[in-house]
């Protein structure tokens, strides 16, 4: 990113934030005891040289963050970018969520969005180079102040200093003045890896100390003045729409307000939530269900097993993979099928906006602002700019704030009051109308050579294409979501040949959307399981199979040579116990996770242990990093074991978590991660473990019982 | 009316005799340390103490309640083992996107309170009620071994 652009773009950003923004106050370095959580009014007049540093003349250093944290640890990693280069400690920071502006736009994902793994990938560069600027500019200033050369001063947690005379201004003195100088044009010279202070040194988590002690506020914490809370119902199959609603008791209800209504949903306003749930109880539906009444999970399975055969698009071809297992001495050959997953958050959905004539203000947690903006601005009519939007701590993302349809839904609601309105679903709103994962059938053919190595791959992916719908600029020409391609076709492994087609097939009665590790979960498990038949059918272990297939790749190798090592790969197991492994390349870093398993005669399954090798380039908080691989892996392993979303007469069935079964801690397992040192660019990692989860699991199973698991959920009555 | 005390203060609210404590702690009494997440005592976000023990506050209505002395993720202040769960907490970051950890944290303490040295199995039966979505069980599990070596 181009100074220049920062510059320019920094005037939006600022102009767009107005109003009052949150502010997390942080204590000392390392120490626990006083961290405030504070709304600070925007303040005019700040040295803010670019849209992600501002610090004004009473000395207040705030770094505005471009992703948000919904627990990935963003909000540390982005601040120690920035600390690195502008020469502050962490300790020194305040910290602000972005307001909705294009000076926040993640280009790989083409909007202002946190997902893909892309966060650090993104701001590794741009945001030192931020702080870079900035701490050029007021070393500049300062030596202007002294009529002396800027290479005679240097700077240190806040302050310049002047060598020669000991002389010091901190920024704060020097904030107007540096606001003065132009801002350079060219690329400013960042920090040798060696000399980092921060980056790759493991620090505290911003967040820590108001998320232990109840004062970080999420979007459902919103408290407004004249605030009234509203729950949603809305047509429980997706399309339907509302044809009549009887509120005569609902209305008797005390503490109910009012009971509001949009074409597919109807909002009971209270006090507060129990009135509006009460109310929402006492209310008599009339839908018209729409088209989509009669679809059930059989419907869904059936059309994907169907599209096995007949015509799809070729998404990849290398080689002649077809001829080569015509020609393979062995052909391998399974299907495997994934389900519909919903992402639930422990945070259940809600939003809190406030319309007037004159603006709308949105508090919510969103992984999409400039999208929940603009939504808002098109229900209201209002401009943009007059549409403030205030991202939150989101209580657990997994790519259902990649969606801002409850934002609209929010907002039609609440346009129709005068005062504030927050928006609560219930936990079964929450799961029946979430935006989910969707199924998949995927059909692999392998063919061995006589010394039991891959000559050709040929594959099939039946399933939607969540791009078309989320960034239709996005889907191929050929009409191939690329989402599809991850972990699929870049793998590993070297291939002598391969083929890939897709057959396109939307799911009826729900809509489909990102879900923590989006391609890779999906992609992984297929090919990590084929990878494992392969190996059987070739009678080499595991382990050694994909060895020789990394040639080309090795870092692919270290990563597993490490897990394999640490995990005690090839040592004896008692019965019913099995270890299986996973490799995989996404989201540019390398896994290896090896998982042990034990499978009682009753056919219940623990996990007992995992070990994750990982490459995931340089590191800018290293046990960030095993966090987020040990939940990660966490949450992989709940889908994995148990579940799936089903339908029947258009309604999701599972609505709470008494059927829509979590990971709890007796379940899960001892995890260890190994971090190999790297000095390549960072990689992604929030999703990584996620996606390694299901295919070592379902190959440590086989391992256990000699069968092969190729239906998800694994403890499923289709597994 | 009912008189509620909550962290150490009598509190006048006029409610529904049906109203689970959790949203009179949340929409009454302005305290959102105290999170929902189903509504049916399974996740245990609302966790919080009645009369010391750990109780899910979306699923007591708060009637029932009666002079019980109730404690909050608010209420922990002169708490001498809440400062150490807290503490553990901290230096081990087990935290990821946090929503689950008030409940987590009251959970905690309500065991270590009951039971100084719990075994891993103890720690199971007594966290196994709460939930993480992040998946920070195993952190959670060390810091609760790390109180019960320190204290």
């Amino acid at each position: 990113m181009a100074m220049t652009t920062i510059a320019v773009s920094r005037r939006r950003a600022l102009a767009g934030a107005g109003g009052l923004l949150m502010a997390v106050v942080l204590p000392r370095a390392r120490s626990r005891a006083a961290t405030v959580t504070r709304i600070v009014e925007d303040q005019t007049g700040p040295f803010a040289p670019n849209a992600f540093v501002r610090i004004a003349p009473d000395g207040s250093i705030t770094l505005i963050l471009p992703n948000v944290e919904m627990g990935q640890g963003i909000y540390t990693g982005e601040a120690m970018l920035i600390a690195e280069e502008l020469d502050v400690g962490l300790e020194q920071i305040q910290i602000e969520a972005a307001p909705a502006d294009e000076a926040y736009v993640t280009k790989a994902l083409g909007t202002e969005a946190t997902g893909g793994s892309t966060s650090t990938i993104a701001t590794w560069k741009s945001l030192r180079e931020a702080g870079a600027v900035a701490r050029t500019l007021l070393i500049r200033a300062a030596a202007d102040r002294w009529v002396v050369e800027p290479a005679s001063c240097q700077s240190e947690a806040g302050v310049v200093r002047h060598v020669p005379t000991g002389r010091t201004l901190t920024y704060g003195e020097l904030a107007v003045e540096a606001a003065a100088l132009p801002v350079p044009s060219g690329p400013v010279a960042l920090r040798a890896p060696s000399t980092f202070r921060l980056i790759g040194h493991a620090q505290h988590r911003l967040d820590g100390p108001a998320k232990v002690n109840g004062t970080a506020t999420f979007g459902i914490d919103i408290q407004q003045p004249g605030m009234k809370i509203g729950t949603v119902a809305a047509c429980p199959v997706m399309g339907g729409v509302l044809l009549h609603v009887d509120d005569r008791a609902a209305r008797q209800v005390p503490g109910v307000r009012e009971v509001l209504t949009i074409g597919n949903a109807v909002c009971v306003v209270g006090d507060h939530y129990w009135a509006a749930r009460k109310g929402l109880e006492a209310l008599a539906i009339t839908w018209d269900e729409g088209v989509n009444a009669t679809v059930s999970t059989g419907t869904v399975y059936r059309q994907l097993h169907e599209a096995l055969q007949g015509p799809a698009i070729v998404a990849n071809t290398k080689g002649d993979a077809r001829m080569a297992i015509r020609g393979a001495a062995t052909r391998v050959e399974a299907v495997y099928q994934q389900p519909l997953l919903a992402h639930a958050p422990m945070e259940p959905i809600n939003c809190t906006v406030h319309v007037t004539p004159e603006r709308c203000d949105v508090w919510v947690g969103t992984q999409v602002p400039m999208r929940a903006r603009d939504s808002a601005a098109e229900v209201t009519g209002l401009p943009k700019e007059k549409v403030f939007l205030h991202n939150q701590y989101i209580g657990g993302g997994f790519g259902r704030r990649l969606e801002h349809e409850y934002v609209t839904q929010a907002v039609q609601f609440a346009r129709q009051v005068s005062y504030p309105l927050k928006v609560i679903w219930s936990r079964e709103e929450d799961l029946t109308m979430d935006r989910y994962r969707p199924a998949y059938v995927d059909h692999l053919v392998g063919g061995l050579d006589a010394h039991g190595k891959l000559v050709g791959l040929s594959h099939r992916i039946v399933g939607p294409a969540v791009v078309a719908r989320w960034a239709p600029e996005a889907l191929l020409p050929n009409g191939v979501d690329d989402d599809l391609l991850v972990g699929t076709v870049e793998t590993p492994y070297a291939i002598p040949a391969m083929f890939l087609d897709y057959a396109r097939r939307e799911t009826p009665g729900v809509v489909t959307a990102w879900w923590r590790g989006v391609g890779g979960t999906r992609g992984v498990f297929v090919i990590e399981s084929f990878i494992d038949e392969l190996a059987a059918s070739a009678k080499v272990d595991p382990v050694a199979f994909r060895r020789r297939m990394t040639g080309d790749r090795p870092r692919a190798r270290a990563v597993l040579d490490l897990a394999a090592e640490k995990a005690e790969w090839g040592t004896t197991l008692p019965e019913g116990v099995g270890r299986g492994v996973a490799l995989q390349y996404v989201f540019g870093s390398y896994l290896a996770t090896v998982m042990e398993v034990e499978m009682s005669t009753m056919g219940t399954v623990r996990v007992r242990r995992a070990v994750v090798a990982v490459d995931c380039g340089r590191v800018v908080n290293p046990d960030q990093v095993v966090s987020q691989i040990e939940g990660g892996l966490i949450f992989g392993l709940s889908a994995a074991l148990f579940n799936e979303v089903t339908l029947e007469n258009g309604r999701v069935r599972e609505k709470n978590f008494n059927t829509y079964r979590v990971l709890r801690m007796n379940e899960s397992p001892a995890i260890e991660v190994h971090l190999i040192d790297s000095t390549e660019d960072p990689g992604g990692i929030g999703e990584t473990g996620t996606a390694a989860a299901a295919a070592a699991l379902a190959n440590a199973m086989a391992a256990a019982t000699g069968r092969r698991y190729r239906r998800l959920p694994l403890t499923g009555p289709q597994a | 009316m009912l008189t509620l005390q909550v962290n150490g203060t009598a509190h006048q609210v006029d409610v529904p005799d049906d109203m689970p404590l959790l949203w009179v702690l949340r929409d009454v009494l302005g305290l959102p340390g105290t999170k929902f997440g189903c509504g049916i005592g399974q996740c245990g976000a609302c966790t919080v103490h009645v009369d010391g023990k750990a109780v899910r506050a979306c699923s007591l209505p708060a009637s029932l309640v009666g002079q019980r002395p109730v404690t909050t993720i608010e209420g922990l202040a002169e708490d001498e083992v809440a400062a150490e769960v807290t503490k553990a907490w901290l230096e081990i970051d087990v935290v990821q996107c946090g929503y689950c950890q008030p409940g987590q944290i009251m959970a905690a303490i309500a065991l270590l309170k009951s039971n100084l040295h719990p075994s891993d199995d103890e720690i199971d039966q007594a966290m196994s009620g709460n939930i993480c979505r992040c998946g920070t069980y195993r952190r959670i599990r060390a810091a609760i071994r790390n109180v019960a070596g320190a204290v």
